[in-house]
């Protein structure tokens, strides 16, 4: 049920970028390859010479490649979270920015795995987790969850675009050469768009839809698992698992904001992507903020609150050693999307995604705070060690391959919106009215 | 015809008292003579024994070279039978001498900045005393770095001792962060002194070590095997550590063996950290009517040593 002159325009809007690649682009492109290159660099170093180049050592087993894991993982599952329910509840303002969402599920999740690899010493023996897996270990939980993940959203990405696949093919003025059209034909699976097709299309995307939301809140407190179901005094915590979920959804919706910031100037969807949307999103930021900052402070609270000993010393190191990092993380990067989104005249798209920017490295410093304090601070107090073991601090190695990480993911991102548009060009020529299953949930007026 | 029959009554003679003294060694070091190692690497004793090479051939090694085979990884899954080992640590006892730490590390080919074996020194709480606290690998009955090890790497056996297999450690690091006594350690890179090991390695000796893997104090099985203590035991000055079987009910510090359940009984032994449900192998008897002031643990300490005392309770009432 498409208006063909609207969907015609659309992608007439988003060809160009389809088509070419400017000048700005490729500069863009290469200045990220030569910071993979550069991570490529140091993950050499690390094989040859061994885990010594991190700022790794006995006490605290686990650095950055952990907190970025964390952060990458959680930015999936937001992905995964947000495009599955704006799906499900046909929310009429996801059309132009579900496709982002959709982008960020996958991406995020085929880069935050590797940190986990990162963390291993012995790459060589890898295939030893299926040949030996045993189900007791949260980290086989966590390689059967990841696994099941990346297929789910790799099967909700590819039938959420499969009607744009269809319509690249069949558009006749796409300047592309043949072998790129020769792909959308291919991809397309030969999809025509009858009644029929586009039923059946739908309803295996809505239980896609319902899956990857299960699936994400599943896998991502798998992975809060690994942390909570030690003893140490700082992950031992009941609520880790949806506290997690929260944080996950909480900087992901920020990501989304920023990737709607960017592709809006840099594709000029102005016309598209409007306030409107960024207002939606940053409710949706806001709820989570509340969210996000209920569960911290009860986990906190509970732990300083009964000032079990090795809690306690837990709160001091979070309160001396890492004071601005925790009042950075747990006040600021909850109290600014409250006060910037929660008062209706501060919003504007300037504001919102700068909150947003906030929250996201506000939440990449929560996970830190949660790793590596933790780690500083075990049972044993840390005696009979190197005195430069006491304190984790990251080196030259983990940070190159922090920015390769996030490189990789604006690489993909950018060469995933030259392949399939960035806007859910047939959702949004659907004509409104035809479609049965549609209706309103979060309407325009009700956030405005 | 009489010197020449003379001459071999001799030679058979010679002969007779040779075969005798490989007997001997036979005696000596137990029947697993036959399939010992000759390792030169190891410090010689000076005292030279006679051993049966593969070829047939007699010679003469030092004692210090000759030691029993390890036993397989397969094998080390199985643990000794009928055993379940305990230590016994006595905490009024220890001035920190560190024979415990530098012994095991040469005995399992460690690098300096590697420890199977370490001691702390504690203050539980502001008025109480300080005590020095040797920490070796708990060896728990509830072992979480053995529940949370994602390809068997690390495994509990029989006899009680949980051992790590570095052919199959992938150097996750998860039972690190599982361990709450902090035992276990990471080979960051490699280093030169696994190499002294020439030996096959097996999980019982944990070595020689290897790169990117995790490892920990083994409760020297393979030492126990030979029915010697683990190298901790063998060489405090002090007698702290005891080692034993606690199902025999016997402990040795190597000097004298007591009985585990009456040590327990009338020392008031206890076990690090009860509450937290691991149920450790290793028993502490607390630091009452001490034989030394714990300030004796400084004495004679290299700096580099003493500096990892800095952040100590106790380094911020005194002058280490």
């Amino acid at each position: 049920m498409e208006n063909k002159t609207i969907r015609d325009n659309l992608l007439k809007e988003v060809a160009p970028h389809l088509e070419r690649t400017t000048p700005a682009a490729l500069a863009w492109i290469l200045f990220l390859l030569s910071i993979i290159g550069l991570g490529i660099f140091a993950f050499i170093t690390q094989v040859t010479k061994g885990h010594i180049v991190t700022g790794m050592r006995d006490n605290v087993v686990w650095g950055i490649y952990i907190v970025n894991f964390i952060f990458f993982m959680g930015m999936s599952y937001a992905g995964a979270i947000i495009s599955g329910t704006l799906q499900l509840f046909r929310t009429e303002w996801r059309k132009p920015i579900i496709r982002l969402a959709e982008y960020l599920a996958i991406i995020s999740l085929l880069i935050g795995p590797g940190y986990i690899l990162l963390c291993i010493g012995r790459l060589d023996r890898l295939y030893y987790l299926a040949l030996f897996g045993r189900i007791q270990s949260p980290i086989t939980w966590d390689v059967i969850a990841i696994s099941t993940d990346i297929f789910g959203c790799l099967i909700f990405l590819y039938l959420s675009t499969l009607r744009d696949i269809a319509n690249l093919r069949d558009f006749k003025e796409l300047n592309l050469p043949r072998w790129r059209k020769k792909i959308y034909s291919i991809l397309a699976l030969g999809y025509e768009g009858t009644p029929e097709q586009e039923k059946r299309l739908k309803r295996a995307t809505d239980i896609m839809a319902a899956m990857v939301i299960a699936i994400a809140i599943i896998v991502y407190s798998v992975l809060a698992w690994i942390f909570s179901v030690t003893l140490q005094p700082g992950w031992h915590s009941t609520i880790f698992g949806p506290y997690f979920v929260i944080a996950a959804i909480y900087s992901g919706t920020g990501v989304l904001i920023i990737a709607m910031w960017v592709f809006r100037k840099v594709y000029h969807l102005q016309q598209y992507i409007t306030r409107k949307h960024f207002v939606a999103m940053g409710v949706l930021m806001v709820v989570l903020a509340a969210l996000f900052g209920y569960f911290t402070f009860s986990d906190y609270l509970t732990k300083w609150y009964g000032s079990e000993k090795n809690d306690e010393s837990l709160i001091k190191i979070l309160f001396s050693q890492y004071y601005w990092p925790f009042i950075f993380s747990n006040y600021i990067g909850v109290l600014i999307p409250l006060i910037v989104v929660g008062i209706p005249k501060l919003r504007s798209i300037t504001s919102i995604t700068i909150s947003a920017l906030i929250v996201i490295v506000a939440l990449w410093f929560n996970r830190y705070l949660i790793v590596i304090p933790t780690l500083e601070s075990p049972y044993l107090p840390i005696q009979d060690s190197r005195p430069e073991w006491l304190n984790y601090s990251a080196t030259w190695v983990e940070y190159s391959l922090t920015a390769a990480g996030v490189a990789l993911f604006c690489l993909l991102y950018t060469l995933a919106s030259k392949f399939i548009p960035v806007m859910n060009v047939s959702e949004m020529a659907d004509v409104p009215g035809t479609d049965k299953t549609e209706g309103p949930f979060l309407t325009e007026e009700s956030l405005l | 015809m009489e010197e020449k029959d003379k001459d071999k009554q001799k030679k058979s003679r010679r002969e007779f008292l040779k075969k005798s003294l490989i007997a001997g060694v036979g005696v000596v070091t137990g029947s697993k003579l036959i399939a010992a190692y000759i390792d030169k690497s190891r410090l010689e004793s000076g005292e030279k024994v006679k051993a049966l090479t593969t070829h047939g051939e007699i010679i003469e090694v030092d004692k210090a070279h000759i030691h029993t085979p390890r036993v397989s990884i397969k094998e080390s899954h199985k643990g000794i039978p009928g055993r379940k080992f305990v230590m016994v640590i006595d905490l009024a006892k220890c001035k920190n001498a560190r024979k415990c730490v530098e012994s095991c590390q040469k005995g399992h080919f460690l690098p300096k900045s590697q420890e199977f074996m370490k001691v702390y020194l504690l203050q539980d709480s502001e008025k109480s005393a300080p005590y020095w606290f040797p920490k070796p690998c708990f060896h728990c009955d509830n072992p979480l770095c053995v529940s949370v090890c994602p390809v068997g790497a690390t495994y509990k056996r029989s006899d009680g001792i949980v051992l790590i297999d570095n052919e199959r450690c992938i150097g996750c690091k998860f039972c690190m962060t599982g361990c709450p006594y902090s035992t276990r350690v990471f080979a960051w890179k490699k280093y030169p002194e696994f190499e002294g090991d020439k030996q096959p390695y097996s999980p019982e000796a944990s070595s020689p070590g290897k790169e990117g893997t995790v490892s920990k104090c083994d409760f020297c099985p393979d030492l126990v095997r030979i029915g010697k203590l683990p190298y901790c035991a063998q060489n405090c000055p002090m007698g702290v550590i005891y080692f034993g079987d606690i199902d025999e009910d016997s402990v040795t510090n190597g000097a004298e063996t007591l009985r585990f359940s009456e040590l327990i009984r009338d020392r008031a032994g206890y076990r690090y950290l009860e509450t937290l449900g691991t149920r450790p192998s290793v028993y502490y008897l607390p630091p009452v009517e001490r034989q030394f002031p714990v300030d004796k643990g400084f004495n004679g300490l290299d700096k580099n040593v003493k500096n990892r005392y800095e952040n100590t309770p106790y380094s911020k009432t005194h002058k280490l």
